[in-house]
């Protein structure tokens, strides 16, 4: 097997100088894939996504981008590298646009990215009609989609969502997974931690399943939603 | 008729003229309380003394102009001397930075302890503004005193009630406009100001977004600059130069940046104008304009005032104290961290 | 080196301090700086309570000094006569009536439901109460002032002996503290900052303008003494032959009887809150004040009634400084509003404070006496150093005189950097806490 596009390989490490939260966890994803995190509650899903960010000190393992060894790097340079990534939480400038949001996003770039945010209006028409609206305003779903695309806006290699979905209806929900759909068939890989295992791993083409910071399960979407025991244990029969 | 145009001209000759003019001083002095505040996370109890540091730069630079003879026609010479108030507070912002504040922004100090270090550089600006002017009145105003003095506006006009517009006054007005016009185009459509407000928006974001906290703490420190010895210098034209008195003014200026919202710049100029005027109309004797309005018969025989101007201080600060009981985030729904 | 060595040391080198200053400059000086040294240790004593104890960042601490400078005019001064029967009663019923407006409007807001005509009714009451209180209040005071301007023109006070005026400042204090602990304590830090630094610029303007109250800036004078005066000591024999014996002339001596006396006094106050305040930090009740301190949240999470024990703490700690504040008064013999000022009365504390050590008394003490030391003789180093620097100037060169002028602005600047240093390189203090 061809190296991954992007690779945690066996991290196990944690926060500051804290205990480990991972042990020897791989976490990948290739081109023009889909690869979730799933698991149960305090599994170290984000945990798991955060290392590959370098938001966590890594005691071993180490992170490759399109293979280069990226272990060494903080969270900022990673982005200048080519990784966006969407926090679960305070993923948007509540205060400013959703124009200016994107801007932001940007702020990288000294190239000229009016056609990045076209393709973004595109991509998530809602926002080009609120576009001059502050984004504190606007609804839950919505505001994931600024956050989404504001990752974007840097045009990264690969995206990592920290559960996009964490806090909206199933209605919103199926549509912000269309979007993440729509997303990768541009052509750029996603990672992502969901809560949500079942649509998740519907729409995968990777999964992993994480207990106490360690693969469990690694599989295709679909080898795990059939994969019994998986199902036992995390889906619910 | 003519009485009531008698009434409003009293009252814009005692009441609106300076509660403007005084307004937009505090509101510059606000901005830069809560720029700072909104990058720095701290009420810089400092700023009153850098507003009387750039304010003495400017002097200095103004009496050697003096010296020299150079004057700005009917205008202060202090407003050619201005940017070079400015540059040295620049100076001075930035040295304060590196070598004090930066430290405890690396330690991820708590905000309080940000505020005990902001009173140590009071006390050292306090200090050298004294030692090198001295604790005294210092004038430097000079060129035209008056754009339309009592007489003349007694003359043009034929009305009992006489107006004055002091030079200083229409100076301070204008100046206070094209900052802030200046300093909203600069937030508002400028990548570096957009990325300050990203950040005092939020951090983290910011940071994932690859602005240079460093870069926006440096530029928030410049503006404050900028804007600290713009007030100062306003403030000590159109009343005097004493530097115990911006000690004072630190009290009115954060309880207008306070009333605006900690934080929000437009609040901050709200803050200042409803602080100004407040203080004014509360401490103004209204017995003139009131006996124009009312029938004779109804006259008041005392001054009709409802606090003594000594007391402009509490009126700042009882407005304060209603504003956070009731709207603890202020008019302009600030930060509340 | 354990650490009591460490602090008797530490109040060995002070105590030194002192006494070099008095071979040096005069024992005048010394004892001068002692006494104003305890009452500064006293003020730290009750800033730390609310700092080091609760957290509690108050720069209002001037406030409650002049509060109890004020009680020291209210107890111990000789009612003036005919100023009750002029005004008293209508100056205490229109304040009585200004109180009630007030609550009446707070209960208006609170009862009502929110609505126009709760606006109305709040308005209106708040309205009409000011205009009366105005009308009875106005004349009752003029009436007050008129009585011998020159002299008195106020109501004057009780006419009690002058050191119950101590406790009484402190309750003063207290009283103001809890008013104001009520309204702002609920506030963010900042605020809290902001609030008591607004409050104290009130109290001195209240002071400074209230003529009837306690003269206002023409300043109360002659305030009754714990200790003899100097003049009957020096015409009392006895007092002279025991000078001679010791070798001093009868007026050296007797302005240091007078100052020790003063001491003794000050240092018995002093002990008493020591004990007490080290008793509290010890206390259960101590050990909580802490723990919400470190952790609000939990402690709150834990059942704990935060705001309560913060005002409990914020009003013992002002009445300390109320206390303080009553001393000092006594100490000057007079009241001068005029002259208070929070550089002084505010910040230097905090410096105290902050450089003995905060959450520790003894260093709170410490830092007292060391920093008030430092206040003072600030001035005549700066002026010996100033010297050095302009030795080689020609006489009359501008830049040598305005140094030697500026020399009185050098506190200032040495306190603001004595604060900065100690709080970059040891931010716990001289005497951490434990």
């Amino acid at each position: 097997m061809s190296e991954p596009f992007l690779i945690g390989d066996s991290m196990t490490g944690g926060y500051g100088n804290g205990p480990d939260i991972l042990h020897d966890c791989t976490i990948a994803v290739n081109k023009g894939e889909i690869a979730v995190i799933v698991g149960p509650n305090g599994a170290g899903k984000s945990t798991g996504m955060k290392a590959v960010f370098g938001m966590l000190n890594l005691n071993k393992g180490s992170v490759r981008l399109d293979g280069e060894d990226i272990t060494a790097l903080s969270p900022q340079d990673r982005v200048v590298k080519g990784m966006g990534f969407v926090p679960q939480t305070s993923n948007i400038f509540t205060s400013m646009t959703v124009e200016e949001n994107l801007e932001m996003g940007a702020f990288i770039r000294r190239d000229d990215y009016k056609d990045t945010m076209t393709q973004i209006y595109d991509l998530f028409p809602i926002l080009k009609e609120k576009r001059y609206q502050a984004a504190g305003e606007l609804s839950g779903g919505q505001r994931q989609q600024v956050a989404v695309g504001r990752a974007l806006m840097t045009q990264p290699k690969v995206l990592m969502l920290d559960e996009p979905t964490a806090g909206v209806s199933p209605i919103v929900m199926d549509e912000l997974f269309d979007r993440i759909i729509e997303v990768a068939r541009t052509g750029i890989p996603i990672l992502m931690v969901e809560q949500n295992a079942r649509q998740a791993l519907e729409i995968a083409d990777k999964g992993y399943v994480l207990v106490q910071g360690a693969n469990a399960f690694t599989g295709t979407g679909k080898e795990l939603l059939a994969d019994p025991e998986v199902r036992k244990s995390f889906l619910g029969g | 008729m003519i009485d009531f145009l008698n009434a409003f001209v009293a009252l814009s000759n005692f009441v609106l003229i300076p509660a403007i003019s005084y307004g937009a001083q505090l509101a510059l002095g606000a901005l830069g309380v809560t720029l700072i505040y909104g990058i720095l996370r701290f009420s810089n109890f400092a700023h009153g003394d850098t507003m009387a540091f750039g304010a003495m730069c400017t002097i200095l630079v103004t009496w050697l102009f003096q010296s020299w003879g150079i004057s700005f026609g009917p205008l202060p010479t202090a407003l050619l001397a201005m940017p070079f108030g400015i540059l040295a507070t620049m100076g001075l912002v930035l040295f304060t930075d590196r070598y004090v504040y930066k430290f405890y922004r690396e330690q991820k100090a708590k905000p309080v302890i940000l505020v005990i270090v902001s009173l140590g550089v009071m006390f050292i600006l306090n200090g050298l503004v004294r030692f090198i002017i001295g604790p005294n009145d210092q004038r430097f105003s000079d060129g035209e005193r008056f754009i339309i003095s009592v007489r003349e506006f007694k003359a043009l006009s034929g009305l009992k009630e006489g107006l004055a517009f002091k030079t200083t006054q229409g100076i301070t007005i204008v100046t206070a406009v094209i900052v802030v016009i200046a300093l909203f185009w600069f937030l508002n459509r400028t990548r570096t100001g957009k990325s300050m407000r990203a950040y005092s928006d939020n951090e983290d974001l910011a940071l994932l977004s690859g602005i240079n906290p460093e870069r926006v703490v440096m530029v928030t420190w410049l503006i404050v600059a900028a804007l600290a010895t713009i007030a100062g210098t306003l403030y000590g034209l159109d009343k005097s130069f004493k530097p115990f008195i911006f000690l004072q003014l630190l009290l009115p200026v954060f309880a207008a940046a306070i009333v605006g919202g900690l934080g929000s710049p437009l609040g901050a100029i709200a803050g200042g104008f409803t602080i100004a005027f407040s203080e004014v109309m509360i401490t103004y004797a209204w017995k003139k304009v009131a006996t124009y309005v009312v029938p004779e018969s109804w006259a008041p025989d005392t001054l009709v005032q409802l606090l003594s101007t000594d007391y402009k201080f509490a009126v700042s600060f009882v407005i304060l104290i209603i504003v956070l009981l009731f709207r603890p985030t202020g008019l302009f729904a600030g930060k509340s961290v | 080196m354990s650490d009591s060595v460490r602090n008797t040391m530490y109040f060995a080198g002070v105590a030194l301090l002192i006494i070099i200053t008095g071979f040096v400059q005069s024992w005048n000086t010394a004892l001068f700086i002692l006494n104003f040294g305890l009452i500064s240790a006293i003020m730290a004593l009750g800033v730390n309570l609310q700092w080091g104890f609760a957290g509690l960042f108050n720069v209002g601490i001037m406030g409650f000094v002049a509060l109890g400078g004020l009680a020291t005019v209210l107890v111990s001064m000789p009612a003036t006569p005919g100023a009750w029967q002029a005004g008293g009663a209508s100056v205490i019923g229109a304040l009585v009536l200004g109180a009630a407006t007030v609550v009446a409007a707070v209960i208006l807001m609170t009862k009502m439901k929110a609505s126009k005509l709760r606006s109305f009714s709040v308005f209106g009451v708040l309205v009409v109460g000011f205009f009366v209180y105005r009308g009875l209040f106005d004349p009752a005071v003029g009436l007050i002032e008129e009585i011998d301007p020159a002299a008195t023109g106020y109501l004057g006070g009780l006419g009690l002996p002058v050191l119950l005026a101590w406790p009484a400042g402190g309750l003063l204090a207290a009283a103001v503290a809890w008013l104001i602990g009520k309204t702002a304590l609920g506030l963010r830090s900042d605020y809290l900052a902001i609030a008591t630094l607004g409050i104290s610029e009130i109290i001195i303007a209240v002071m400074k303008n209230e003529d009837w109250l306690g003269r206002g800036v023409k300043n109360v004078v002659g305030l009754p003494r714990p200790a003899p005066y100097e003049v009957d000591l020096q015409s009392n024999a006895a007092f002279i032959e025991r000078a001679n014996g010791l070798g001093f002339d009868a007026v050296t001596a007797s302005t240091l009887w007078v100052k020790l006396i003063y001491a003794g006094l000050f240092t018995v106050v002093l002990v008493i809150l020591f004990v007490m305040a080290q008793r509290a930090l010890h206390s259960p009740w101590g050990r909580m004040m802490r723990a919400i301190r470190d952790n609000e949240f939990a402690a709150e999470a834990m059942g704990k009634n935060v705001t309560a024990r913060h005002l409990q703490i914020f009003v013992l700690g002002s009445a300390v400084c109320g206390v303080a504040g009553a001393m000092m008064t006594t100490l000057d013999g007079q009241l001068t509003p005029g002259t208070y000022q929070p550089l002084r009365f505010t910040f230097l504390i905090w410096v105290m404070v902050i450089v003995g050590g905060s959450g520790n008394n003894l260093g709170s003490v410490l830092g007292g006496f060391l920093i008030w030391w430092l206040w003072v003789m600030v001035e005549p180093m700066g002026s010996v150093l100033m010297n050095f620097v302009t030795y080689g100037m020609a006489d009359g060169y501008w830049l040598k005189d305005h140094l030697l002028e500026s020399v009185a602005h050098m506190r200032l600047l040495t306190m603001g950097l004595v604060l900065l240093l100690v709080l970059r390189f040891s931010p716990r203090g001289l005497i951490p806490e434990k």
